[in-house]
């Protein structure tokens, strides 16, 4: 295809993606180095007769408006913003450090400081989450495997559902059932016996029904790729192994497990970068107060009266960054195969 | 089917059936008490006293008259207006299928077709956009928006989710137009046709299958979205989701969460209805991407 052509089919697709992926991107850079223009102050002479003069400082609005008209983007202030107590809390963190006698003390105090508090559930999140949906969807991808012909059909589509279904709506439908006064929760009161016990109250708990959701929503991915592998599974492989005397679990072992192999990388790749994301469970939930992740702060700082843009450009670009990494494995194998390929 | 040696012992089976059966339990099970919770009042979907309240629907007898009843989903559709939100989402969804597709199979086909190193690095570039979490961006939206004043209408959200749409939508399409062998283009324009009529004429007619597999998942991520919608959308504009989001906050001080419970199996009910005719497009779909990497 000569370029010319090439141009005009792509241009669609490439304006699109320049003008509200990649401009954005610009502009967050951008909104994180500068922050909003504080307001002019003056001092005002203030007399009343036989009283006396005082001096008052107050805000000069006219000069404010034409400040921030002015210059829109605010006053540029370098890298202040991520160094402050709401991201990468540089001084606080020091500080922390000399103070801290033990590891513990130190974590502690980290988890005082909202990005690191949101990291720490991030990072538990996806450490739980991504294998066990792994081992999940495997399970359920053989399990299904086995079954009769017509069971399969209605076994997947069930299967799909927690994947399929908005993240919010899934998150609330569990959220509503674990609630102290849902089906769940009042067992989990019954069973406990104090009546006074609530998910919702404890950090712990929060971050137990937050990853259970996660691996439920999980799950169905990978058991669709693994099922689809499966059904290319060789079959000669498994019958030599059969003759030469393999148990089932040897046979799943050193025949299924080796071939689904390329895919657990794959889902688990996946899985990693879509768990790193994690947003709209902790807004169904309701679980802010004891669970946050980096999109949930953006989200948070967006939100409300006082959008702060600056602050939450910031932690888009941190997001922007972290995803950069997990991403990066995933680039160095394009490269590889399309060097292959060529 | 399977050899008698694959055959399982009975232990196993027994084994496998079970945990079938629980799986199916906790995929299934949470939506349907859902659906059977939201004809209920809220005293019995959300019952202290006794959970057997929720089935049999006590004090939505005591009432209503009956075990069920169609006041949640009167609250949210008439008196909060949820209808809106209803029509909002299928207007964003429609368009942005639409828009995506259209863009979409022209800039996939033609990253299918070119032979030029450029290809890969825009297919990276692709690869690295749609990794990003779409909140990321939206910090970088809302000055522009609101200077252009083209914040919170339904327009506007759809170019964007287009635009986040589009390094999916090439991927995918791009993928499949690489299996549709490229003898037939060339054929076509052996016989005097240029590029586009090649596209047209040709390819457009035996692409439907891979297009229509792409469109579910644009449908989907347009559908499912929260972080952009809830951002970008005025409150008069706002589509199903942030809706459901907004319900939480005014309605659990009013004691209706009902309301929310009738809106949230309201927007559930469609995407079941879409697995159930497109189950084998969606596997295929999902499947793409790794079966071939």
């Amino acid at each position: 295809m000569r370029h010319k052509t090439f141009l005009w089919f792509f241009l669609p697709t490439g304006a699109a993606m320049i003008l509200f992926i990649f401009m954005p991107i610009i502009s967050v850079l951008m909104q994180s180095v500068y922050a909003p223009h504080e307001a002019v102050l003056e001092e005002v002479e203030n007399c009343v007769p036989l009283v006396g003069c005082t001096i008052e400082t107050k805000i000069n609005q006219d000069a404010t408006a034409a400040l921030r008209e002015a210059e829109p983007l605010g006053r540029f202030v370098g890298l202040e913003i991520y160094k402050d107590r709401g991201h990468l809390a540089t001084e606080e963190v020091k500080a922390a450090w000399a103070e801290s006698e033990t590891w513990g003390e130190f974590r502690e105090k980290l988890t005082n400081l909202p990005f690191y508090r949101a990291m720490g559930f991030t990072l538990t999140f996806i450490i739980f989450v991504t294998p066990l949906g792994i081992i999940l969807g495997l399970a359920i991808a053989l399990a299904v495997n086995s079954l009769h012909r017509h069971l399969k059909g209605l076994m997947i589509f069930f299967s799909l559902l927690p994947m399929i279904v908005t993240p919010l709506i899934g998150s609330l439908v569990l959220f509503w059932m674990i609630d102290s006064r849902g089906i769940i929760g009042s067992a989990l009161v019954g069973l406990v016996g104090d009546p006074n016990f609530s998910l919702k109250a404890s950090t712990g708990l929060m971050w137990v029904a937050l990853i259970v959701y996660g691996i439920w929503h999980a799950a169905p991915f990978g058991f669709v790729v693994f099922y689809a592998g499966l059904q290319t599974l060789p079959k000669d492989q498994l019958e030599s192994a059969q003759i030469d005397g393999a148990t089932r679990w040897q046979q799943i072992r050193y025949v299924v497990i080796p071939h689904l192999m390329p895919l657990v990388t794959f889902v688990g790749l996946i899985q990693l970068m879509d768990n790193f994301k994690i947003f709209e469970p902790i807004v169904g939930f309701q679980a802010s107060a004891h669970a946050t992740s980096l999109s949930w702060i953006i989200y948070n700082d967006m939100s409300g009266e006082t959008r702060q843009l600056s602050a939450a450009s910031a932690t888009s670009v941190l997001t922007i960054l972290g995803v950069a990494i997990l991403l990066s494995p995933v680039l160095v194998r394009t490269w590889h195969d399309f060097k292959g390929a060529k | 089917m399977a050899s008698k040696a694959q055959r399982m012992p009975r232990g196993l089976r027994i084994a496998t059936s079970i945990f079938i059966i629980v799986w199916f339990f906790l995929a299934a099970f949470p939506f349907f008490w859902t659906l059977w919770g939201s004809f209920k009042v809220e005293l019995d979907f959300f019952s202290i006293a006794d959970w057997t309240n929720s089935l049999t629907g006590e004090r939505t007898v005591a009432e209503h008259g009956s075990p069920f009843t169609g006041r949640g989903y009167e609250g949210a559709w008439i008196q909060e207006e949820f209808w809106r939100n209803v029509i909002n989402t299928f207007i964003v969804c429609f368009f942005v299928v639409t828009i995506s597709l259209t863009i979409g199979t022209l800039g996939g086909y033609a990253l299918s077709r070119s032979t030029y190193n450029y290809t890969f690095w825009l297919l990276i570039t692709a690869l690295i956009f749609r990794a990003m979490p779409p909140i990321t961006l939206v910090s970088g939206y809302l000055l522009p928006f609101f200077e252009w004043n083209v914040w919170g209408i339904l327009p506007t959200t759809i170019i964007v989710l287009v635009a986040i749409n589009q390094p999916f939508t090439l991927w995918m399409l791009h993928s499949f137009f690489k299996n549709i062998p490229k003898e037939l283009d060339e054929s076509a324009k052996v016989d005097g046709c240029n590029q586009f009529q090649a596209f047209r004429r040709v390819i457009i007619p035996i692409m439907w299958p891979g297009v229509i597999t792409t469109g579910l998942f644009s449908f989907l991520l347009a559908y499912n979205d929260f972080a952009v919608t809830a951002m970008l959308l005025s409150e008069s504009n706002r589509t199903m989701v942030p809706a459901i989001a907004a319900f939480l906050g005014t309605t659990q001080t009013e004691g209706n969460v009902m309301f929310a419970v009738a809106a949230v199996v309201s927007a559930t009910v469609p995407l079941f209805i879409l697995v159930m005719f497109f189950q084998r497009q969606i596997v295929s779909g999902l499947t793409a991407g790794a079966v071939k990497g």
